[in-house]
């Protein structure tokens, strides 16, 4: 039951074969019997679920509902949810009960959906590996001892594992398709403003989009057709009219154009995850779709700007943690200023702090012109490679990350390295573009995603292209040996 | 480019971070390796370019300029580490 998908367990659930009570005790009774393995939840809402979970009950008797009702789904702690513990994977938020619901969260209650817990995470969704979490490391349900990807971690491995149906994650440089990848699921961030901001924590404003994380493209739709959609409570919010992304997913591919960037395919690359790559490509060939070489020349320009652009945002966002109306607090404060400097020094960890100081060095007087203007303006020269890109082709495709997961601790004495796992997806967020992470294929037992990226507001054509190779591959249907006979 | 434990202390106490000598050590390390990526953009010439802050480049949205949010103080109080008479507390700041 744990395998299946959005639109078939919903169907099992209009047909009265289960019940969403009986669903959401199979889902609580396996993240018990789990998730100590992998330290995917930070808090499981199980007396809540239930609650939903009878109420979706009484809405299916009654005939009404949608896709969505009484489909158990987690929620990346990083969404605040009314009256549910949210920490975004942080001590400075170890007490925080959000008076108030994200926009994201809010609108797959409506639908009817049941929110099993919030999931662990990279502290203020800093990471790229999930260890920079308060509440300890996540571990991938393929290897327990490599990365699952951060900073939706928690979300790609519990959807991996089978602990949650389908998962909200958020994408600021990566962070929703590099854990996707990492463990063998399907994620997409949406275009910049397609889905509301309203109630998220926010890391960099600019940059940041929550959207899906799934066991496959159809499953996706199915939670963005609800998250998506202009909000009147997030200024940034796109006022563009949402497409039908179900109903989208069956158009043929015959005639698509696939631009295939030469920068992701040189130094650095891990040659069998190229070979996996271009494997997922030929497939999309034998689809109808033709392939073109084309060029982001700025590839490269994406690592400098973006760790300019986001801590600069971050430090100004995270300003707001003084310890005056919520969250941690220092011991017997001398005075204010005391009071604001032990309370971050102690809420905040060593990543979150380190890119505090980044961004308050960017932007202190002397040096905002030579780095923080420098790095708008190369944002710039990146999203007009894309726009250039796409004028040509209409999807682009290539690796989500150089490598497969990495093992836990290989990385954390070395940021720069780190940091360059991000190649391939910063861009995208810099440019504000949709992409997609799809699982292509294994490397010694560890999964490979594969990049879908498209024009703006293009999330109904990824999803297609996405389906139809999932239509003929069964890559995403794999299941970690750990999750299996629980 | 490489910066001092001076420039590490100045720049965390305009950040309000409270760092010992040690965590001091630590951040001059890692803060140089990520100024030292970041001077990459350096060899870039970007004359002539518009600087690009939203990816959109939408324009701040604007409202009827009327009251929207009722009154919460409660809910928002329920959060906060001390209050007194509906009031968030913190320690004095005038003599």
């Amino acid at each position: 039951m744990f395998e299946q998908s959005i639109a078939t367990l919903a169907q099992k659930l209009r047909n009265k074969e289960i019940s969403s009570v009986e669903l959401t005790r199979l889902f609580l009774d396996r993240i018990k019997t789990i998730d100590p393995q992998l330290n995917s939840y930070i808090t499981i809402s199980d007396t809540l679920a239930l609650e939903q979970a009878q109420a979706a009950d009484a809405l299916l008797s009654s005939g009404k509902g949608t896709s969505l009702t009484g489909i158990p789904v987690a929620h990346k702690d990083l969404f605040c949810t009314q009256g549910t513990l949210t920490t975004c994977g942080s001590k400075m938020l170890h007490n925080f009960i959000p008076p108030y619901e994200s926009t994201v969260t809010d609108r797959i209650q409506q639908a009817g959906a049941v929110m099993l817990g919030k999931t662990n995470m990279d502290e203020f969704a800093m990471g790229s590996s999930n260890e920079n979490s308060f509440y300890g490391a996540v571990k991938n349900p393929w290897n327990l001892d490599k990365v699952p990807g951060g900073s939706s971690g928690g979300s790609a491995a519990a959807v991996a594992a089978g602990l949650a149906v389908a998962a909200t994650g958020t994408d600021t440089g990566g962070s929703i398709r590099q854990p996707a990848s990492f463990c063998g699921i399907t994620g997409i961030k949406p275009t910049y403003g397609r889905v509301s901001r309203f109630g998220m924590i926010a890391y960099a404003s600019s940059l940041d989009q929550a959207g899906p994380m799934a066991k496959s493209a159809e499953d996706c739709a199915h939670l963005l057709q609800a998250m998506a959609g202009f909000d009147e409570k997030d200024s940034t919010s796109a006022e563009t009219a949402t497409e039908d992304y179900v109903s989208g997913l069956e158009a043929p591919l015959t005639g698509l154009k696939i631009g295939l960037p030469k920068e992701y395919f040189g130094d650095g690359l891990d040659s069998q995850v190229a070979d996996t790559i271009m494997a997922a490509v030929k497939e999309f060939e034998k689809l109808g779709a033709t392939v073109k070489e084309i060029s982001l020349p700025n590839l490269q320009l994406s690592i400098p700007s973006y760790y300019v652009i986001a801590p600069s945002e971050a430090s100004s966002n995270l300003s707001r943690f003084d310890g005056v109306r919520f969250g941690h607090r220092c011991e017997d404060p001398k005075d204010l200023l005391d009071m604001y400097m032990r309370t971050r020094a102690e809420g905040f960890g060593t990543e979150v702090q380190k890119r505090i100081m980044v961004g308050t060095y960017a932007l202190s007087e002397g040096y905002y012109d030579a780095y923080y203007l420098k790095a708008q303006k190369i944002r710039r020269l990146i999203k007009e490679d894309f726009v250039k890109a796409l004028d040509e082709v209409d999807v682009i495709m290539g690796p989500v990350a150089p490598t497969t997961a990495f093992g836990i601790g290989s990385k954390t004495h070395d940021p720069v390295a780190m940091y360059l796992e991000d190649i391939y997806t910063l861009s995208v967020n810099l440019a504000g573009i949709p992409a997609m992470s799809v699982p292509a294929g294994f490397v010694d037992g560890m999964p490979v995603g594969l990049q879908i990226m498209g024009n703006y507001f293009a999330e109904a054509k990824l999803l297609n292209v996405a389906h139809q190779y999932q239509q003929h591959t069964d890559w995403h249907l794999q299941t970690p040996t750990m999750a299996k006979g629980a | 480019m490489s910066i001092d434990k001076q420039d590490v202390q100045k720049i965390a106490h305009l950040a309000r971070l409270a760092l010992t000598e040690e965590d001091a050590d630590q951040y001059q390390h890692s803060l140089s390796s990520v100024l030292s990526l970041v001077e990459q953009m350096q060899s870039v010439n970007t004359d002539g370019v518009e600087p690009l802050s939203n990816p959109l480049e939408m324009t701040q949205r604007l409202r009827e300029d009327v009251v929207t949010e009722s009154n919460q103080r409660d809910a928002f109080l329920a959060n906060a580490p001390q209050t007194e008479a509906g009031l968030f507390l913190v320690p004095q700041v005038i003599e």
